[in-house]
């Protein structure tokens, strides 16, 4: 369904992607795992149309899509909940879940989507006259997900969930996650820093390392792998 | 009371200030571009109104939307094909870009109109409302009416309208309108068009109240900044409180001392905000 080919990303002279390569099957978890700055989110920036790649290929759902600006490629039906979770901090709850269906795709069908949105989330509903701002870590991330459904999307890059997120809530989020593929049949790129729970919910794994991939596999795979033990377990 | 009759005439004069300053604080606060050329769209908007009026005979009144809807697709125009290039840029290379459009507008200008003082010829320019002896003229209860009318839509859009919502978004988290796939540029295009269209609904008001010539231009840009910063920087709150204060002061100070020193005490106003509260009166956060 997405499929990456020798991707080159430059922030001036430096370089943070070198030659990246993956794929994501339809209806599969993948794990993208890698230290800080190792260029994760650099990554799925790119794919996203964010940033702007020297060189290579992206293509998803049979479309090439690198170069093509972010609303765009949201259009197309690739969702993206970013790192921070940039949700809009002074716009309610419910603002915030219509930014994120104020694509085309999804303006018919929105107020089913919201239903649905509110029912995964009652934290959300409850609290959906309330500024974004306002809500707790755990809730703002809980909003960025739901304000990415709200784009119907096939595919979603989540980049770090977890950050920043007591371990309760982080259980939380990762169940929810897992219940997206289960019950929508979502497409999932998971990116995070913590390698055991990702890799244990992941079907395969790519490790990112200064902006190369050196290692992929199946989740479980990776995970009983010494060198990623050693280097991102804390084994 | 006829300190009474100062006050009112400064507080309506500047509620036309107040729509002015709106749409250079709508441009700062979403786009992060101090738009150095809005004297000269307040002017352009005057010499607009003025055509209409000498061509068409048109109210200048009737003017307002239509010259608002020419300067928002001229202020779209101008940030899809220009500005928008320059956002990521440095600031000093905004300030040249906006600072040569300010002097180009200026010289299209006086090659269009002239350096002459031009004004309309209203049968109402002398009419005037007794309210219990409270004296007020006609021409500004309806250039503030007009003012009203258009902060009040703006209001409206930004709440209320898809669009608006999506603007705001932008002017929240601009990484965050990315994500969700807004299209920034053409939503600041939007942003930018409209600035252009409040200052431009605000010179067409402005023109009931005073002539116009281009060298206008600069005075308005400084009156402008001037009251954005004493409201605060991107609060369109802060724009109205500012412009209803800026206009109370010029009002105050023309009856007391002199007309010909209003400004001095605009900048006092402005020296005084700065030292006490330099976010402005309205501003979040500095």
């Amino acid at each position: 369904m997405l499929s990456v080919r020798d991707l080159d990303l430059f922030y001036g002279d430096a370089q943070a992607l070198d030659a990246v390569a993956l794929e994501v099957g339809e209806g599969e978890i993948v794990a993208i795992i890698g230290a800080n700055g190792a260029g994760k989110s650099s990554l799925i920036r790119t794919i996203a149309g964010i940033h702007r790649p020297a060189r290579g290929s992206i293509r998803f759902a049979g479309r090439e899509i690198a170069g093509e600006p972010s609303h765009r490629v949201c259009e197309m039906g690739l969702g993206q909940v970013a790192e921070g979770r940039q949700i809009f901090p002074t716009m309610t709850v419910l603002e915030n879940l219509e930014m994120g269906a104020a694509l085309k795709r999804a303006r018919q069908g929105a107020k089913a989507q919201l239903e649905r949105a509110f029912a995964l989330f009652p934290r959300l509903a409850e609290r959906r006259r309330q500024a974004a701002g306002t809500l707790s870590g755990g809730e703002q991330q809980m909003l960025a997900i739901a304000r990415c459904l709200m784009g119907r999307p096939r595919l979603v890059m989540l980049d770090e969930p977890s950050l920043g997120l007591a371990p309760v809530i982080v259980e939380d989020v990762f169940a929810v996650i897992a219940r997206l593929r289960r019950e929508e049949g979502l497409t999932i790129v998971l990116v995070e820093q913590n390698v055991a729970i990702s890799l244990a919910l992941a079907d395969r794994g790519y490790v990112l390392e200064n902006g190369r991939i050196v290692m992929t596999g199946a989740g479980a795979a990776l995970l009983a792998d010494d060198r990623v033990r050693q280097a991102y377990v804390g084994l | 009371m006829l300190l009474a009759n100062i006050l009112v005439a400064g507080l309506l004069t500047g509620a036309v200030y107040a729509l002015m300053a709106l749409g250079l604080s709508v441009i700062f606060g979403v786009i992060r571009i101090v738009n150095f050329a809005h004297g000269e769209m307040m002017v352009l908007g005057m010499f607009g109104a003025w055509a209409l009026n000498r061509f068409l005979h048109l109210d200048p009144l009737w003017a307002m939307p239509l010259v608002a809807a020419a300067l928002f697709l001229a202020g779209y125009a101008l940030q899809r094909g220009l500005i928008n290039r320059f956002v990521a840029r440095p600031e000093h290379m905004q300030f040249l870009l906006m600072l040569a459009i300010a002097i180009m507008l200026t010289s299209a200008m006086l090659m269009g109109f002239g350096p002459d003082a031009r004004n309309v010829q209203l049968d109402y320019a002398f009419d005037s409302y007794d309210l219990g002896g409270l004296l007020v003229d006609k021409v500004r209860v309806l250039a503030a009416g007009g003012a009203v009318a258009g902060a009040a839509l703006l209001w409206a859009f930004f709440r209320f309208a898809r669009t608006g919502k999506a603007i705001r978004a932008c002017a929240d988290n601009y990484l965050g309108a990315q994500v969700v796939g807004l299209d920034v540029k053409r939503l600041y295009a939007i942003t930018f068009g409209i600035g252009a269209a409040c200052v431009g609904a605000a010179g067409s008001l402005m023109l009931l109240l005073v002539d116009v010539h281009p060298y206008l231009a600069t005075d308005y840009t400084l009156l402008a900044f001037i009251i954005v910063i004493v409201g605060g920087l991107g609060s369109l709150g802060g724009a109205l409180l500012g412009g209803l204060l800026i206009g109370l002061s010029e009002a105050l100070s023309g009856f007391f001392i002199d007309p010909s020193m209003k400004s001095m005490f605009s900048y006092g106003l402005l020296i005084l905000v700065l030292l006490v509260r330099p976010q402005g009166l309205l501003g979040r956060r500095l």
